[in-house]
């Protein structure tokens, strides 16, 4: 262990595989000291585990409708209780993660490649083809994103795919900022003048040696987004615009369930914590990898 | 000269943006839905009426001309009719906004008397357990949905505490009796000199103000910190200690003094951001203002009044942002 600890850390690295690899070990023993962030972490990492193997954790069917059970108590039996028409809550919360964290992964798989691309391809270019495309992006910027995404949705039709199409129309726009910004730090590096020396072109150098370079604070921009889409698709869900009854999706839960908040407020409580505790983790995850990766945005 | 020419660079800007999100309601409306006709006409309708309907909606036209149509209406203040209230969009928009304006302009003022003064101390104690506990607290406000902090409100203060009134604007006792003449239901009422009704619809008022305050608060927060630490960290800072001032006119003269104008457009932008969150806050509260509209014209598939909104919504934004840049530029000496 020890020895593998030795050749992480040492000064001398002998391959490039090694000091790579040294550099991330550093970076992970500076993560580990910010509590909060290790907090983070290990929630993410929960919520993720709970919605990948919900099918096997779910002690009952989500659906499953017991109309002689509603609104009951958490028990030993119904962990967190059942809802309005008698099914289990945990289980349901477990499969909603799936819905939840399914609708922000697809959002970012989406959303991230066309920002960095748009973003470098605007940063390196210059000219009118940056104004153009920054042009574009500040017209997605001008609208609040739950309203742009509302006004998508009503165009389509309320549901997850939908949801995720808006959200992440409306996602992009920081992503395409942030690639620009650093496209335009490092654009004018010797080593990007090397590059165009040896003959290498514009398409090569914005693939192989300017993206590569914007990916870390990518990976800090997509951390930190990710709370923000799991507000913004609840925040549809709960408007009736995203995921439809009877689909366990945290925001609809709470929608169904808002008007037992008087006699059995557990029961949209539940989903709400959920969605607090997703974001929340997600967000400080972010602002801890925020202060390894990208030191200079503090 | 060269302030006019940055100015009309903003303006030009700003224009080009306008356009661009008038281009953008304009596909929503006209190209995403399979057929906006049947929108209007319903599935069942006869050919020859949705054929009369597609004449009448001008959508026998090309795109181009549709859209030129369509900007054509927009500059004369045409967002097109409502089909759920069959009055003008213009006219429900201004019936509905001013009660968004008081709510939002109520949480702002909020949100900047807390969250300023949180964000000064915390970077004047640097990693204290203060500036710790403030960064717990402003992550933990952007990480809570608006919608279940509304609820959570309604459920405590309304419900168990019984120190708010229910959700809406007024008591049902004073339904009608305040003249419009604001659409700010506070305001016209203190102009009526109803002191009752007043307190009524400040009562009224301060729940939902309350959380979505809390909603801008995490960001007027954070940005607070983040720029006092970078203006405690200048050299004038030292000279002034060196002088031996105190801390506290260090900290709000020499300090304060030099972030108050970026400081302004953090708040033009989460003024703007509010609009946003006014939508579910809304919702929650019953509160009449344009994002109830928007949600019911949703949920009504009424696709004039969804557009109209999204784009007023988007002017307002797009204007709130320009005023920042404004003011920036006009009271911040460094940009001269």
């Amino acid at each position: 262990m020890s020895s593998t600890r030795d050749w992480l850390l040492t000064d001398a690295p002998s391959s490039r595989r090694q000091a790579a690899w040294g550099r991330r070990y550093r970076r992970w023993l500076q993560f580990r000291t910010n509590g909060l962030a290790m907090f983070g972490l290990t929630v993410a990492v929960i919520l993720i585990l709970g919605a990948v193997f919900a099918p096997l954790l779910a002690p009952q069917n989500p659906g499953a409708q017991n109309l002689a059970m509603r609104l009951a108590p958490p028990s030993a039996q119904h962990w967190l209780g059942t809802d309005e028409l008698g099914r289990d809550l945990f289980s349901r919360l477990l499969y909603g993660g799936r819905v939840t964290l399914g609708m922000v992964v697809a959002v970012v798989i989406l959303v991230a490649p066309i920002g960095l691309l748009v973003g470098s391809v605007a940063g390196y270019a210059g000219g009118w083809a940056d104004r153009v495309l920054m042009r574009v992006t500040d017209v997605f910027l001008a609208v609040p994103q739950l309203i742009l995404a509302l006004a998508f949705v009503s165009a389509l039709k309320p549901g997850i795919t939908s949801a995720v199409i808006a959200i992440a129309l409306t996602a992009w726009p920081p992503y395409a900022r942030q690639a620009r910004a650093d496209t335009l730090t490092i654009r004018h590096s010797d080593f990007i003048a090397a590059a165009r020396l040896t003959g290498a072109s514009g398409t090569r150098i914005v693939l192989h040696h300017i993206i590569p370079l914007c990916l870390s604070s990518m990976i800090v921009r997509m951390t930190l987004s990710m709370s923000g889409i799991i507000l913004t698709a609840a925040g549809l869900g709960f408007l009736g615009m995203g995921a439809q009854p009877p689909m366990p999706e945290w925001g609809t839960m709470i929608a169904t369930s808002r008007a037992f908040i008087l006699a059995q407020w557990w029961v949209p409580a539940i989903p709400g914590i959920a969605i607090f505790v997703a974001s929340l983790a997600f967000n400080l995850l972010g602002d801890g990898l925020r202060d390894v990766l990208d030191p200079r945005q503090r | 000269m060269r302030r006019i020419k940055s100015l009309s660079e903003t303006l030009s800007s700003v224009l080009v943006t306008l356009f661009g999100l008038a281009v953008v309601t304009f596909m929503i409306g006209r190209v995403v839905p399979i057929d906006p006709t049947i929108a209007i006409v319903g599935d069942h309708a006869p050919p020859d009426v949705v054929a009369a309907a597609r004449l009448q909606l001008g959508l026998d036209k090309p795109l181009p001309v549709q859209f030129l149509i369509y900007v054509q209406h927009l500059l004369h203040g045409d967002l097109g009719r409502s089909v759920m209230s069959s009055h003008p969009v213009t006219q429900d928009i201004a019936q509905y906004f001013p009660a968004t304006v008081e709510l939002a302009t109520t949480a702002i003022i909020i949100a900047m008397l807390i969250g300023i003064p949180l964000g000064v101390l915390a970077a004047a104690r640097q990693g204290s357990r203060f500036d710790q506990l403030v960064r717990v607290i402003s992550l933990g406000g952007q990480s809570v949905p608006v919608f279940v902090l509304g609820l959570v409100a309604l459920l405590v203060f309304y419900v168990k505490l019984g120190w708010a009134p229910g959700t809406g604007q007024q008591d049902v006792l004073f339904d009608g009796t305040v003249p419009r003449v604001t659409g700010m239901l506070v305001v016209d009422a203190a102009l009526n000199g109803d002191w009752d009704a007043t307190s009524d619809a400040l009562a009224h008022l301060a729940l939902p103000a309350l959380v979505l305050a809390f909603f801008s608060l995490s960001t007027i927060t954070r940005m607070t910190r983040a720029f006092m630490l970078d203006a405690l960290g200048g050299e004038y800072i030292v000279t002034a200690r060196a002088k031996g001032l105190s801390g506290t006119r260090i900290l709000w003269r020499h300090g304060f003094g030099n972030i108050a104008v970026p400081l302004i457009t953090v708040l033009a932008l989460a003024y703007a951001g509010l609009l946003e969150g006014a939508v579910l806050t809304e919702v929650i509260f019953s509160w009449p203002g344009i994002g109830q509209y928007l949600t019911v014209s949703l949920l009504n598939a009424d696709m004039n009044a969804v557009l109209g909104a999204t784009l007023v919504i988007g002017a307002v934004y797009v204007g709130l942002n320009m005023l920042a840049d404004l003011a920036y530029r006009l009271f911040d000496p460094r940009v001269r």
